[in-house]
Formats: C-alpha cells, sequence, structure tokens
C-alpha cells in the first residue's frame, strides 16, 4: 500500500502561557511542534504498514521550512519519507487554498492508497483541511476515525465517533481518513528512529514544482479574509464567597442559582 | 462559485435528520437563519437530505422557514458525504443560495468543507456569531480559535455561497409556531448524485443513557482536586439530580475516574451548556478552551488564587469534598419542596 500522511506544525500548546492581567496568550513563550492530534495518524499509518506488507508512508506537510521537523517527527515515528511544501506564495492560505496545495503535491507525487489526517489542527482549528483534500482528490472521506477494523489495498473497514455512538462504515480506496483521538496511544520514538529521521532529506516542493498557479495558492487562493482577530476577555468578575463557613456558601449558591432559574 | 457567476440570494440553512426524525440542531439553525434572511431582506429556505422524511418536515417551516427543499431517497438515508455533498452541489448550483450555513456536528463539519470545495468557495469553521455588514451586506461570521484564546472575524468577500458551520447550542430555537405557512419544495436528482464509495454497515449505539457533554444544558465537572475516584461519585449524583452531563478535567480522566469521552479541554470536548459547574478544577488553560463558552460557569476550589475563578460568574473558595454533599443535601429538600 502507499500511505499519505498530512501532518501541520503549530505553535506549542504546553508552552502557553497567559498574560494574567488581560487573559491573553503570550506569545514569545511558544515554541513549535508537530500538531498534538496528528500523532495519532502518524500512528495509525505506521500501524498500517507493520500490518500490510510493502507499504511506504510519506509524510507532506505544507508550511514554512522549519516545518521540516514536523516532519521528522514522524519519520522518527516509522514513516519512511517526508515532502515539504514550500513556497512564499502558500503562505496565508485558508482550508480551501491549503487543501489545494496538498492535492496538488498529492496528484503529483502520488497516487496514495489511503490518506491519513488529524481531526484537527490545534491552533486553526478548522478540521475542514481532511475533508477538502478528499474532495478536491474526489475521494471519499471518513472523518472522526476511532478505530480501523480492517484495511487491505482494496478497502478500508473504520468506526466513526458521531452524536450517540460509533458508526461503522466501509469504503473503496483510495480514501481519506481523519482520526480523532481515540483511537491509539502514539509511540515515543525510539533512538533509532530518532537517528534515521535526522539523516532522512526532506524535499521542499514550491508552487511550480506541484504545478499550482499562484493564483490559486496563499492568501491570494483563498475565499476567505481573516478581517479581525481580537482576544476575548476570560474574565467574568464573578462572585466570590469563602466556603469556610459551608453551609452559608451553599445557601448563597442555591440562590444564585435560584435567581438564574437554574433550580 | 465567483460572486459574479449569477444573482445569488436567499439564506440556505442545512437541516439533518437521523433514522428520519429531525434533529434538534437544525432548529438552532434556522434562529440564526432567519435573522440573517430578514437582515438582507430574503427568504429563508432549509435544505435537508435523508429517507422517509417528506411527511416531517413542515416542523421547520414552524421553526421560522420559509421554504424547505426535501430530497427523499434511500440512498441518502445515511450521511454518506460524497452522495450528500453532490445533491447539495447539485440543488446550490440551481437556487444560488447566498449564505449557506450548518451545525459544526460531525455531518456538517464532514459535509461543509467537501461541498465548499466543490463549489469553489469559502467555509467558516464552528462559528459562535453570525451577522451581516450593514454597508456592504457581507456575512460576518465568528469564531474562537486556537484553543478559546482567539476569537476570530471572517468574511468571504467575492465567492458564494457564503458558508458556515455554526456552533451547537450557540443558540436557542425560535417558539414553534403552527400557524406559519411555508412551501416544501421536493426534488429528485439524477442518480449519478446519490451513488457513494461508503457503505453503511451498523451503528453501536452509546450505552451511557446520559447526553454526551457537547448536547449537556448543564455540565458538571470534576478535577484532580477531588482526591480519589470515591468522591468524584459526588460529581455522578450533583449531575444527576441537576439533570446534568459529568464532564473532567484531564488529570480526572489521566487518573481513571472517567473515560475519555468526558474530558472538557483542548485535547477532549468543547462544550457550552448554559450551566457549568466544576469543583477541583483548578482551571489550567487547556481546560478553560473547552468550556469558556458556557454561559454560567460555577467553580468549588479551595485554593483562592485558581485561575478557574478568574473565569467564573460564581465561586465558592473551600474543600469541594465538603460543601457537594451540603449542595446535594439543599439540592435534594428545594426538589423536594418546590413542585414541578
Ligand atoms: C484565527 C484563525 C481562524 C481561521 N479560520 C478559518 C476558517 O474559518 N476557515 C478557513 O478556511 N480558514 C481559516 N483559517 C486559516 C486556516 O487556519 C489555515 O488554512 C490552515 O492552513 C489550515 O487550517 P487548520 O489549521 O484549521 O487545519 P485543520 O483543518 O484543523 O487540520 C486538519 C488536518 O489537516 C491536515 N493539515 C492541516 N493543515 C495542514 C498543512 N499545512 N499541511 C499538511 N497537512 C495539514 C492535518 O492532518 C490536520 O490535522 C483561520 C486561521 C486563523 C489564524
Ligand atoms: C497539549 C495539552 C492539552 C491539554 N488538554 C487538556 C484538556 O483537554 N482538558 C483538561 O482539563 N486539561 C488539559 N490539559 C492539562 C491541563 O494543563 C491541566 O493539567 C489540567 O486541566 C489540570 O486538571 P485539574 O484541574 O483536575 O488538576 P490540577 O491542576 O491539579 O488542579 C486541581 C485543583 O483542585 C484544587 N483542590 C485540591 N483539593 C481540593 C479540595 N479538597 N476541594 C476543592 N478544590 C481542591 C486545587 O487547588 C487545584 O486548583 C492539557 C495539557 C496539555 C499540555
Amino acid at each position: 500500500m502507499r500511505i499519505a500522511v498530512l501532518v501541520k506544525q503549530v505553535p506549542s500548546t504546553d508552552k502557553v502561557k497567559m498574560d494574567e492581567e488581560t487573559g491573553t496568550m503570550v506569545r514569545s513563550a511558544m515554541d513549535a511542534e508537530l500538531n498534538p492530534l496528528d500523532l495519532y495518524a502518524v500512528e495509525e499509518a505506521v500501524r498500517a504498514k507493520e500490518k500490510t506488507e510493502e507499504t511506504e508512508i510519506t509524510v507532506i506537510s505544507m508550511g514554512p521550512p522549519a516545518a521540516a521537523s514536523a516532519i521528522k517527527e514522524a519519520i522518527a515515528m516509522g514513516c519512511d519519507k517526508g515532502v515539504l511544501l514550500s513556497d512564499k506564495v502558500f503562505s496565508g492560505a485558508d482550508t480551501w487554498a491549503t487543501a489545494r496545495t496538498l492535492s496538488s503535491a498529492i496528484e503529483k507525487i502520488g497516487p496514495y492508497d489511503l490518506i491519513f489526517a488529524g481531526e484537527r489542527a490545534t491552533d486553526g482549528e478548522t478540521g475542514q483541511v481532511g475533508p477538502s483534500v478528499a474532495a478536491q482528490l474526489d475521494m471519499p472521506v471518513l472523518t472522526y476515525v476511532s478505530k480501523i477494523r480492517e484495511v487491505n489495498g482494496a478497502r478500508i473497514v473504520v468506526e466513526r465517533a458521531v452524536e450517540g455512538g460509533h458508526e461503522v462504515v466501509e469504503a473503496s480506496l483510495p480514501a481519506l481518513v481523519s482520526v480523532v483521538k481515540e483511537i491509539n496511544e502514539p509511540r515515543i520514538p525510539t533512538l533509532k528512529g530518532k537517528i534515521r529521521a535526522k539523516q532522512t532529506e526532506v524535499p521542499v516542493m514550491t508552487a511550480q514544482d506541484v504545478g499550482l498557479d499562484a493564483a490559486h495558492a496563499g492568501l491570494l487562493g483563498s475565499p476567505t479574509r481573516v478581517v479581525k482577530v481580537f482576544y476575548p476577555s476570560l474574565s467574568r468578575n464573578g462572585t466570590i464567597v469563602d466556603g469556610r463557613d459551608p453551609e452559608r456558601a451553599v445557601n448563597a449558591l442555591v440562590q444564585f442559582l435560584k435567581d438564574k432559574a437554574l433550580v | 462559485m465567483k460572486s459574479t457567476e449569477g444573482t445569488f440570494q436567499s439564506v440556505w440553512t442545512l437541516g439533518e435528520q437521523r433514522d428520519g426524525r429531525i434533529s434538534p440542531v437544525s432548529y438552532e439553525l434556522l434562529a440564526w437563519g432567519r435573522d440573517l434572511a430578514d437582515k438582507r431582506g430574503t427568504t429563508l429556505a432549509s435544505v435537508i437530505l435523508g429517507y422517509n422524511l417528506k411527511d416531517r418536515v413542515n416542523t421547520l417551516i414552524e421553526h421560522g422557514a420559509d421554504i424547505i427543499y426535501v430530497v427523499d431517497n434511500p440512498a441518502l438515508e445515511h450521511a454518506y458525504p460524497d452522495a450528500h455533498a453532490a445533491v447539495l452541489e447539485k440543488l446550490v448550483r440551481e437556487f444560488l443560495p447566498e449564505i449557506f450555513i450548518a451545525s459544526a456536528t460531525t455531518y456538517g463539519r464532514t459535509i461543509m468543507p467537501v461541498l465548499a470545495a466543490k463549489l469553489e468557495t469559502g467555509l467558516t469553521a464552528d462559528c459562535t456569531g453570525l451577522d451581516i455588514d450593514p454597508e456592504t451586506g457581507l456575512l460576518i461570521q465568528t469564531r474562537p480559535a486556537i484553543g478559546g484564546n482567539v476569537m476570530a472575524t471572517i468574511k468571504t468577500p467575492k465567492h458564494r455561497p457564503q458558508m458556515s458551520t455554526v456552533r451547537p447550542r450557540s443558540r436557542k430555537p425560535l417558539a414553534s409556531d403552527a400557524s406559519r405557512k411555508g412551501q416544501v419544495i421536493v426534488r429528485e436528482c439524477p442518480d449519478d448524485a446519490y451513488a457513494s464509495k461508503v457503505k453503511f454497515l451498523e451503528f453501536i449505539k452509546d450505552e451511557t443513557t446520559a447526553l454526551p457533554i457537547q448536547e449537556a444544558e448543564i455540565v458538571v465537572s470534576g478535577g484532580k482536586g477531588l482526591k480519589d475516584a470515591k468522591n468524584f461519585q459526588m460529581v455522578h449524583e450533583l449531575a444527576d439530580l441537576l439533570g446534568a452531563s459529568v464532564g473532567a478535567s484531564r488529570q480526572a480522566v489521566d487518573l481513571g475516574w472517567i473515560p475519555y469521552s468526558h474530558q472538557v479541554g483542548l485535547s477532549g470536548k468543547t462544550v457550552s451548556p448554559h450551566l457549568y459547574v466544576c469543583a477541583g478544577v483548578s482551571g489550567a488553560v487547556q481546560h478553560i478552551a473547552g468550556m469558556s463558552s458556557a454561559d454560567i460557569v460555577v467553580a468549588i476550589n479551595n485554593d483562592p488564587d485558581a485561575p478557574i475563578f478568574r473565569v467564573c460568574d460564581f465561586g465558592i473558595v473551600g474543600d469541594a469534598i465538603e460543601i457537594i454533599p451540603i449542595l446535594i443535601e439543599k439540592l435534594q429538600s428545594q426538589k423536594a419542596t418546590s413542585p414541578k
């Protein structure tokens, strides 16, 4: 099987520091890392490889040159190789333009039987890139996948975590699968894996290399425009009561809930 | 589609059904849609795909729609993204809506990006606010991103329809009005639109009868401050009493007190209930990311400096293990005395 995994580099969330006064993020305290939810996609790809002979996994990411390190993290976990899509004209892409760039590259370096994506990236958080890539490549998309029951070169059977339960569906390949956190426990890269990742060259492809017109890439090719970004005030200035007298505190709470018609 | 490709008008919402029953989120969406259509001086239509639902769609009119487009076909019974998007694409290209919104459910979040890709238009995810720009008439879409730390306002200036998914429970449905009149249009599509590469096999229902936390009106959460699994039971008791679903911090999940599906936060579920009560939860930024859009927040924590107190409407500084049983008792006697 030929497998591709789509990964994005994002600001590290465990490094997020909040400004106590304004309730906003302190940006300088952030580093970049592989999108935490993409670890599950990488892990699932590696497991599929372990079960199916002659499987090769390519990690694909669109991003700045530094995003090569996210690809290397995935290689360290067991993927075979990577491609970085990097070009000035890619910057400012919305999900449509991101998907257009990724699908152009896949058409160039593919085809793949199976493409994995994360549920969402922890920064943009739209969850739209996976389904959009599938649509542009005209292949079925299986979202919110929490278990792969069966996969071979021709078909895949999965469980999807949806409202109120799990839906079991089958699809013909090629298909794109976006996975949720429940699906597995991502492995920690071995030292051997890390060394291999370090030694692996990650080739860079530009818009021209993937055959994409600059008018369809980046900000220029994006139908949406972020016109304003603001920081919601987290502070609510609530009533705080002392619980050392628990009876009184609870009475005050019950009164509060009554006033709000909640009980 | 470029805005110059035709005359785009009217506001559409995507209705949702399961087993031929219309999901409540469909009505919430109509409340948003009604506002937008009135501000644009245009009609509000709801599109719904499924099987055996032709006779049940009148409730959509009662909740605010002027027109219902129904495509009723056995091939659409399950939410196959390729078939559903293909049918929707045909309808959009025929009727040219200016705005098309769906719920940010697993259905809406799957179908809408596929449809937007096919239509070559923009899609804004998981909006918590929608409005019309009085000057340009464009849809103003507001959404949280980066773990709720940032709000972004997004427009789709030159492509149509302007599409968004809307966070469930960000709005109450309009009161149902049985006297409202509307038009039901039943459409058929060419066979190829119904073709899907996906096949439904079975549905495994969640065992718990409680609502999934994302859908609950009230959520009661517990954190590490409850000390052990036995104390965590108090959270379930309090939740039962309030008709609430149970949530948890990551620490409580990692300690094995409750399954992951109950985790609230950045790497768990996002909830937006009317009331969020939490005990022994410190209020880490990753936790707050999952509950900051709750209407009312109540916190119980023994540390007066816990960050959760900065985002609560009512807080008790004290020992949750002592306070929750008293609260349960008071609510019980309250329930016993107030006839409902
Ligand atoms: C505050 C803010 C709000 C935004 N809102 C919107 C919006 O509503 N609509 C919109 O169209 N754009 C939006 N964008 C732009 C959007 O973030 C970018 O298009 C981004 O490149 C991809 O979207 P995402 O981060 O939401 O990824 P998601 O769609 O959440 O990512 C899902 C999966 O797709 C794959 N993937 C995503 N990006 C890449 C990549 N660069 N390379 C390889 N694989 C990838 C990964 O597997 C990932 O797990 C917004 C940006 C910001 C900063
Ligand atoms: C990438 C990433 C993603 C994450 N995602 C999530 C997520 O989705 N959800 C999430 O919740 N966390 C998440 N976290 C973890 C988060 O940073 C915190 O570690 C976690 O939320 C803390 O859980 P807690 O509040 O239960 O525990 P603690 O932070 O240990 O807080 C316990 C609180 O209980 C109080 N307490 C102690 N005893 C009592 C008592 N007797 N009565 C009352 N109060 C008492 C303490 O004062 C303290 O404030 C994530 C972290 C990372 C790095």
